[in-house]
């Protein structure tokens, strides 16, 4: 009932977190008040290159430094669509010349190795080392190698991609699915939750199924879940009748979907059920927060990093924020869109921070779109606000598109899909 | 591209027709401005701290400073009280829409408000 968060629980979250900052207006830290502002990013996905583009937007006198080692960066979203042929990798791919040149950004091509957190500095593998007033950490995922048995980074490199960040993994796949015989059965293999990018692999399933249907009819889609329920799963269910009839089967959880083993060299997966052989495998394995976040001691016991819901602090070290997908971030999803409005939040936040001022109150929102075919779109939508557990759903707002919604509603998200992918990479790196 | 430009102008429509009062603002298409901004375009200080953080997501959908570059409507070079009107619209159901009303309905009439200002604010900083 009550959409406001209350005075109390406002001040406790922000005596939570913030305080590390807010008090050392008192003490020694030179986060307040400083003589310098500096802030480095480590990470140019959607959450740390929009942090980075954002400090520099909102304020101009923050000094701002954005680690990443690659050059180019493909997204993960729309990935799907190179996967059913209906875009290029050159349409996922964007670069940092717009945040140097046109907000001075400064770029480096580097990777972290270490996080100072005692000397305020980030170590890079050049030997060069960033000293920094405040740090964003935004690592995206990391896959858990070990979570099931045949499995490796190897496997998922050669046989079984997983397509899970986008780039040369993407490239596998598409490449295994357009060498496949007409007939072939491809396995999606999603992970239980919290994953990257719920509504993905049900995308991925019917643009792979559009693909195949118009060039390998014969051909099907099995989805071996780790769950019993999954995003968007009736509008998606009702378009697969739809569109592709027969042609993809979900197995959940406790319907042989489970798998326990897999065997690259025969390309098989074992169940609960059997052994079932694939001739397309992309298995989606657990993921944990990035490596570096491990490394500095920014997560817990989940895998992610715990953080303050007003200005995305880290709980375990002030000072430095999380965002993105690496970040436990309550009951929002771990999504670009997502990424994108907790890096805004940590911009404005610091911003605030380093004028000695407490942050607003963040909002923070989420809207998922997915394609089940070039002119068939649905969507998922959140609006967040804070309460005493952290960030929650506004219950009232939000929701997915009406089950009974006409072709042309959905053709109409299909293009705002194409609108708020082409937006928000503009948004993030232009 | 056919389709695409009449839904867009479907889209313009509803803004036009259901707004009438407050719009001396009005752009005189709803197609993305593709000017570049040469220089970096810092925030005026006008716009609250509240309307800003609330109106930060909006970009990711509309654009950056709310200039779309696509089939989603723009909403930067409008009034403040045309994009409150269109926002109350959303929320209440007024207008019709695939998603907005969803997004509208996560927020008080005085938030709306603010994020009316802050773009009505933004549109006169960043023209």
């Amino acid at each position: 009932m009550n959409d406001k968060l209350s005075r109390r629980d406002f001040n406790k979250l922000l005596l939570s977190g913030v305080a590390g900052s807010a008090l050392g207006l008192f003490g020694n830290s030179q986060s307040a008040f400083a003589s310098t502002k500096r802030v480095v990013v480590i990470g140019g996905g959607f959450g740390g290159a929009s942090a980075a583009k954002y400090l520099r937007k909102l304020d101009p006198s923050i000094q701002v430094t954005l680690v990443e080692p690659k050059a180019v960066y493909y997204t993960c979203p729309f990935s799907n669509l190179v996967l059913g042929g209906l875009k290029s990798m050159d349409d996922i791919a964007h670069t940092y010349a717009v945040l140097q040149s046109k907000y001075q950004v400064n770029i480096v091509a580097d990777v972290v190795t270490e996080i100072d957190i005692a000397k305020n500095t980030v170590k890079l593998k050049s030997g060069k080392a960033l000293a920094y007033d405040r740090l964003i950490v935004s690592p995206g995922i990391d896959f858990k190698w070990n979570f099931l048995e045949g499995y490796s980074e190897a496997v998922a490199n050669t046989r079984m991609p997983h397509a899970w960040q986008a780039g040369s993994q993407t490239i596998l796949l598409h490449k295994q699915l357009l060498d496949m015989k007409d007939g072939g059965r491809v396995f999606i293999c999603p992970p239980a939750n919290p994953f990257r990018c719920p509504p993905g692999p049900y995308e991925r399933a019917s643009l792979i199924a559009a693909y195949l249907k118009a060039s390998k009819p014969l051909s099907k889609v099995i989805i071996f879940d780790a769950k019993d329920k999954f995003s968007k799963q009736g509008l998606f269910k009702k378009g697969w009748e739809r569109l592709y009839p027969g042609m993809i089967e979900w197995r959940s959880n406790v319907m042989g979907g489970k798998i326990t083993k897999v065997d690259a060299s025969a390309m098989t997966v074992t169940t609960e059920f059997g052994v079932e052989k694939g001739d397309v495998i992309n298995l989606i394995p657990a993921q944990k927060a990035g490596k570096i976040a491990f490394d500095a001691g920014l997560t817990d016991a989940t895998g992610w990093c715990p953080i303050n819901p007003v200005s995305f602090e880290s709980t375990l070290h002030p000072g430095i924020h999380v965002i993105g997908d690496a970040s436990a971030a309550g009951a929002m999803p771990k999504s670009g869109f997502a990424a994108s409005s907790q890096g805004k939040v940590a911009a404005a936040a610091i911003v605030r921070l380093f004028q000695g001022k407490v942050p607003a109150a963040p909002s923070l929102v989420n809207t998922c779109y997915s394609l089940l075919a070039e002119n068939y779109g649905i969507s998922v939508a959140g609006v967040y606000k804070l309460a005493a557990e952290g960030i929650v759903e506004i219950k009232d707002a939000g929701g997915i598109t009406p089950i009974d919604a006409d072709d042309n509603h959905l053709s109409q998200e299909a293009m705002f899909a194409q609108g708020w992918y082409q937006n928000i990479s503009l948004d993030t790196w232009g | 591209m056919a389709v695409k430009q009449e839904i867009r102008l479907t889209i313009c429509a509803l803004f036009f027709t259901v707004i009438s009062a407050g719009s001396s603002m009005l752009p005189e298409d709803c197609s993305a401005s593709t000017k570049s901004d040469k220089q970096l375009p810092a925030l005026k200080s006008e716009s609250s701290p509240r309307g800003q953080i609330l109106a930060l997501s909006c970009a990711s959908c509309h654009g950056t400073d709310g200039k779309s570059a696509g089939i989603i409507p723009s909403i930067n070079g409008f009034s403040a009280e045309y994009i409150e009107t269109a926002l109350k619209g959303f929320k209440t159901g007024a207008l019709p829409s695939t998603v907005m009303s969803r997004h509208a309905k996560g927020y008080t009439d005085d938030e709306l408000k603010l994020i009316a200002e802050y773009f009505g604010t933004v549109s006169h900083n960043t023209k």
